[in-house]
């Protein structure tokens, strides 16, 4: 099952060749990782989205949980979450084909933000299955490059993870 | 007062009360050594290669519960120390290891020597450290030796830029420190060794399991005083040797791949299992589904969450230091108005006292040709039982862990997790440095011994006089088992030809040489090797040993912990 985790760490040099050394050593999936400070500079926020039965997944958290730049882990699918991912993709917009590739973009909730005669870039937003729903739902053929941020998540209400 | 980077390295050292630095000098570390010429607080040891330098360290932590500490240079310094430092990461044991870099201005330019020390050993450490700025040297100092010591113990790196041991700076030692997102669980959750000892109680079949935990952890006492107050049966790992006396009746011996019938048989067949400070791995229970075959509910204390329930799901987790969860657990016992269930208890001893009666570690006694097993033997006699056993990784080590049958903790120093050959005689270093009146003797084979044999001219620089214990039988004798087991007996590069005259070779480092050929030799030498005569010499024993032993029992690779491959009958 997919999982998204949420550290937070020392921001030290190497901290993320810790976390990703934990994961190829042990054998264990990372679909996605992204890592930055946060308000406070001396912490780190990571979102790591991985799958794993229940028993990886429980031994990931612990595994995590043992290095000794974490301070804390958390397991955000455990709850009630908010997970999005920002995601540029340049496409060809030419013609009929032009038009069309804005109203599907507008359908998304994307954004175009460059324009030339020949591409758009298109920004958008949303949880990685939203993305995935827009890359299906436009031709492609018309796809000249992709660029994903891969999953941030935060915990819905009350729930967050301080140092 | 201002120091310099390498003044504050040696001064932290001394603070921390190190007795010895094991270490080899080179460019990096050239300041630091500066320093240590001009000590007197701690004594460096200077060996032959970085490795034996980790090793001797790691064995000075096993044997005394103390940080063991080494020092190396940059580059192939820091890549020599790999294989120690792997070795006390499996086994969990507090070594700092300092290193040196090249100046920071160079880092990442491939300098002379220069290695990625901090990426080379974050898969083999406990955390590591590179310091690149001199201020933040005597905290990071502190950090590595709290992080080495406490929690689950175990090697940490500190990397050193040359440049940073010239720099200045206010130098202040901290007593303590706190540090956000390292602090180790001490005591244990006090509803689940509630739910613990009722367990046990009501258990009709039960079982306790010990591991190098309770020998990490100190809590031989309190597991003794825990186990016969309970007078359930018990068993040690090749870690945990020691963690309960082998001679008391209530240990079946060491359990796994080479562990006794009885301690196999019961692991497999009990009801309730108590696991301490182990971790159920591949060598011990074998394949897990097989494990699982047999319904029984496992209680498993451990000071690491991650080792629990990671091969074997576990019904009660404990997660704290052994000591203070054991004797929690044995004042909620002392507390119980239920007891064990003795008439279960008694039907349970029969059946153990069944599969003891296999004798399961009998060996041929007769014979022209030396009986490593006899060997083992007779040096427990002859050391009295006392002696502190250091040894390499093979078929001699299995002998070693099933013959010499320690009763006190920390006498067993050996690679139970990695596996290295070569540790036996710079362990037996570390551990005679010590305790310099103790009896030291490394248990090795022709093989193991020549992967750091180097260090003979150690322990004479040093007058360390360790006795050598070679049962050699002119094969890397477990990979010729496996051979003959598993390989139709094809002994593909298993064979030690073109072997040297180990007499003469410790001769020329100015030791004792002793070649035996006959088991009526065998236990002359060795009293003569523990004789006052001999107390400050070391002696290498060369034991020609027979060729075809192999190790018993033994469950093969993948199978289950009952599917035992016994001696043949005698």
């Amino acid at each position: 099952m997919r999982h998204i985790i949420s550290l937070l760490m020392e921001n030290e040099a190497g901290a993320l060749s810790r976390v990703a050394g934990l994961f190829s050593a042990r054998g264990y999936n990372i679909e996605s990782l992204t890592v930055a400070p946060t308000e406070d500079a001396t912490l780190s926020r990571m979102t790591i989205v991985t799958t794993g039965s229940e028993e990886i997944i429980e031994q990931i958290t612990k595994q995590l949980n043992k290095l000794v730049d974490v301070i804390k882990v958390m397991d955000l699918t455990e709850g009630r979450h908010i997970e999005r991912e920002l995601m540029l993709v340049k496409v060809k917009a030419v013609g009929t084909g032009r038009e069309e590739m804005k109203r599907t973009a507008d359908i998304f909730r994307g954004r175009i933000i460059d324009v030339t005669d020949a591409t758009y870039t298109i920004e958008l937003t949303g949880t990685g299955s939203k993305l995935d729903a827009f890359l299906e739902a436009i031709d492609s053929a018309f796809i000249i490059e992709t660029v994903r941020t891969g999953a941030s998540g935060i915990g819905r209400g009350e729930r967050s993870l301080k140092a | 007062m201002e120091a310099t980077g390498a003044e504050i390295v040696v001064r932290c050292l001394a603070e921390e009360g190190v007795e010895f630095v094991f270490g080899y000098p080179g460019g990096a570390v050239l300041n630091i050594y500066d320093e240590i010429f001009k000590q007197n607080k701690f004594k460096h040891v200077l060996v032959r290669h970085e490795q034996a330098a980790v090793h001797a360290a790691d064995a000075y932590a096993r044997a005394t519960g103390r940080v063991g500490v080494a020092l190396v240079t940059s580059g192939p310094g820091v890549t020599n120390a790999v294989t120690g430092i792997a070795t006390a990461y499996m086994d969990s044991i507090p070594i700092v290891v300092v290193t040196g870099q090249v100046p920071t201005a160079a880092i990442g330019l491939d300098a002379f020597q220069e290695v990625d020390t901090v990426g080379i050993t974050r898969p083999c450490v406990k955390h590591n450290f590179l310091v690149k700025d001199v201020k933040d040297l005597a905290v990071t100092m502190k950090k590595a030796f709290i992080i080495a010591s406490t929690g689950r113990p175990g090697p940490v790196v500190v990397d050193v830029p040359k440049d940073v041991t010239a720099h200045l700076t206010e130098f202040e030692y901290p007593a303590t420190l706190e540090m956000r997102s390292y602090s180790p669980v001490a005591k244990g959750h006090s509803g689940q060794m509630k739910r613990a000892v009722q367990m046990l109680l009501e258990a009709k079949r039960p079982m306790i399991y010990t591991g190098g935990g309770v020998v990490l952890g100190d809590a031989s006492e309190q597991l003794a005083e825990f186990t016969r107050l309970l007078g359930f049966p018990i068993t040690n790992t090749l870690m945990g040797l020691g963690g309960f006396p082998a001679t008391d009746r209530q240990n079946l011996g060491m359990l796994g791949m080479h562990g006794t019938y009885e301690a196999n048989m019961a692991m497999q067949h009990c009801d309730v299992l108590l696991a301490v400070g182990a971790r159920f791995d591949d060598r011990v229970i074998g394949n897990p589904a097989h494990f699982a075959r047999e319904q029984r509910r496992i209680i498993h204390v451990d000071i690491d969450p991650s080792s629990i329930s990671k091969r074997v799901r576990v019904d009660v987790p404990i997660v704290g230091d052994v000591q203070n969860v054991l004797a929690d657990m044995l004042v909620l016992l002392k507390q119980a108005k239920e007891k064990p269930d003795a008439a279960a208890l008694n039907a349970w001893w029969t059946q153990i006292e069944l599969w003891r009666s296999k004798d399961c570690l009998k060996y041929n006694r007769n014979g022209a040709i030396i009986k490593p097993q006899y060997v083992v033997e007779k040096l427990w006699e002859v050391t009295g039982g006392d002696a502190f056993i250091t040894s390499d990784v093979g078929q001699h080590q299995m002998w070693a862990a099933q013959y010499y049958k320690f009763d006190k903790p920390r006498r067993w120093i050996n690679s139970g997790g990695l596996g290295t050959m070569g540790v036996g005689l710079p362990y037996a270093m570390g551990v005679q440095l010590a305790f310099p009146d103790a009896q030291v003797a490394c248990i090795t084979g022709e093989s193991s011994i020549q992967m750091n044999i180097q260090e003979l001219s150690t322990c004479k620089q040093y007058r360390i006089p360790v006795k050598v214990v070679t049962l050699n039988n002119r094969y890397m004798g477990m990979v010729r088992q496996w051979q003959e087991f598993f390989y139709g007996s094809r002994y593909a590069e298993s064979y030690m030809e073109s072997l040297p005259d180990f007499v003469k070779l410790a001769e020329s480092y100015g030791h004792v040489g002793m070649r035996i050929d006959k088991p009526e030799d065998v236990e002359a030498a060795l009293k003569e090797a523990f004789s006052p005569a001999l107390k400050e010499r070391m002696v290498f024993m060369d034991f020609q040993t027979d060729q075809t032993e192999n190790v018993f029992p033994m469950v093969e690779g993948g199978k289950g912990l009952s599917e035992m491959i016994l001696a043949e009958e005698l």
